[in-house]
């Protein structure tokens, strides 16, 4: 099926099989190696990625049901002159991550969880429920917590 | 592994959905749970309908009592208690939490859960408490059936291969009805080992009306009827502390629950002796959740 993607902006036009999801198509088709692969179960979190704003599981979405959808991935959290985004200084601020195989997942549902409810960085029992969608094996979450609310706060 | 090879269609209309539909074909909803069985191999389709292009299915509407919840409403809709009027507002928003997680719940759709039918649903356990009818939508014409004729098994429903489930449709309760809703599970990422929604009405400290719904205690969602029963006309003088003592009506309740209304399959974490244990003690609880407000 022939469709468009446009990911952090770009548009990629592209031929893709239906059965293909969202995940694969932008690792194999769109080069954009950030978002990850875990489970494939919907459990892990490592390929959320934003649609029309939202965090969803790209692993659980076919790429062609994104056609015409703005996608954002963790590439497109820096700034276009590679300034870190705000989640990523936090992050690196917090050492919030070790393996950084959870992190772009952890990015983008927190950066769907800032721009829909600035608010949350208020709310610590929020972030703490938030965070508890995705899974990391090495950091704990602790830091990711901090992490998220330090962005929050805008520091 | 990945999906099977499969046709895709979108439609835009109901008709052209409908005319899709049939052996061999899957709605596409939310896809929390057909892609993850997809990829599992556990379905294989030849045909996806891929059903949120179609106008009208994501309606969320209060008519004569009755709260309708169309094909698209998706679960996360129902975490504010003000989406829904009244008691089932705050009942809804209780459960939902239970569900999965956010970004699962920004794509999942309610009536995607009761197509499903997993026995440890949420949503299907309340739809089986709260006397819910669900439409289903044929090319060759519509029908209604109450939830307690619709669910027939693990994951078997009276849906037809070539039936839509337009919408769901749930009484409102009344304004002086308490509700509750507990789960218990192994770990934050599993489906609910036992899961109870309770809503109950105590009018001069005696109750009026009972409704207990159980996820995962049978093959299938469940009301607890003799339970529901056991209650009604029982005076609750006080709604009991964090531990309900054990000559309660509501501990009564729990234990006619897990002996009288559920029929627990065994689990590889939790054989039916177990799973009756927790039925009882979470039903109890669940009713003095409901009591308390
Ligand atoms: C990690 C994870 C954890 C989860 N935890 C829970 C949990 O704790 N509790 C829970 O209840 N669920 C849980 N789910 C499942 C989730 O709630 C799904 O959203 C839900 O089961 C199905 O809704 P859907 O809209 O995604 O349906 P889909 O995945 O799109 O469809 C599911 C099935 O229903 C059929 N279908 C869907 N809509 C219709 C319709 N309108 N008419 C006819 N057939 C239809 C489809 O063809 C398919 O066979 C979990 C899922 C994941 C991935
Ligand atoms: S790979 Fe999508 S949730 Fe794990
Ligand atoms: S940093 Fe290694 S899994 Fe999270």
């Amino acid at each position: 099926m022939k469709i468009t993607l446009t990911v952090n902006g770009d548009d990629y036009p592209l031929d893709v099989e239906p059965r293909r999801v969202l995940a694969d198509v932008l690792r194999d088709d769109c080069a954009l190696t950030g978002t990850h692969l875990g489970c494939e179960q919907g459990v892990c979190g490592a390929c959320t990625v934003l649609v029309d704003g939202e965090a969803v599981r790209s692993c659980l979405m076919l790429a062609v049901q994104c056609d015409g959808h703005p996608i954002h991935t963790v590439e497109g959290l820096a700034g276009r002159d590679g300034e870190p985004h705000p989640l990523q200084r936090a992050f690196s601020a917090e050492r919030a991550l070790q393996c950084g195989f959870c992190t772009p997942g952890f990015l983008m549902m927190a950066a769907g969880a800032l721009e829909n409810d600035p608010s949350i960085g208020d709310h610590p029992e929020r972030v703490a429920d938030l965070v508890r969608s995705n899974l990391c094996r090495c950091t704990g979450y602790e830091p990711i917590q901090r992490a998220i609310m330090r962005a929050a706060r805008g520091e | 592994m990945k999906p099977a090879t499969f046709d895709y269609l979108a439609p835009r209309t109901l008709p052209e959905a409908l005319a899709a539909l049939g052996e061999g074909a899957q709605v596409l909803a939310g896809g929390q749970s057909l892609l993850l069985e997809m990829h599992l191999k556990r379905l294989d389709p030849a045909l996806v309908v891929d059903v949120n292009h179609v106008p009208g299915l994501d309606h969320l509407d209060v008519a004569d009592g009755r709260v309708e919840v169309g094909a698209l409403v998706r679960h996360k809709v129902f975490e504010s208690p003000e989406a829904v009027p009244g008691p089932l507002g705050g009942l809804f928003a209780r459960a939902v939490v239970n569900i999965a997680h956010p970004p699962i719940r920004t794509r999942g759709t309610m009536v995607g859960s009761l197509a499903w039918a997993h026995p440890a649903s949420e949503w299907c356990a309340l739809a089986m408490a709260l006397d819910a009818e669900i439409d289903l939508a044929a090319a060759h014409g519509t029908r209604t059936i109450a939830a307690r004729d619709y669910f027939l098994g693990p994951f078997r429903t009276a849906r037809r291969p070539d039936e839509l489930i337009t919408v769901i449709r749930f009484p409102l309760l009344s304004p002086d009805t308490g509700v509750g809703f507990l789960e218990h599970r192994r770990t934050g990422f599993s489906f609910a080992q036992v899961a109870v929604g309770a809503a109950i009405t105590i009018r001069e400290g005696v109750v009026t009306e009972a409704r207990i719904g159980l996820a995962n205690c049978a093959d299938r969602p469940i009301r607890a009827e003799a339970a529901e029963q056991s209650l009604i006309g029982a005076e609750i003088a006080c709604p009991g502390g964090p531990r309900v003592p054990a000559d309660h009506p509501f501990t009564r309740a729990g234990r006619t629950a897990a002996d009288q209304d559920a029929a627990p399959v065994p689990e590889p974490h939790a054989d039916v002796e177990y799973r009756r244990h927790v039925i009882a003690v979470l039903v109890a609880r669940t009713l003095r959740e409901a009591a308390i407000r």
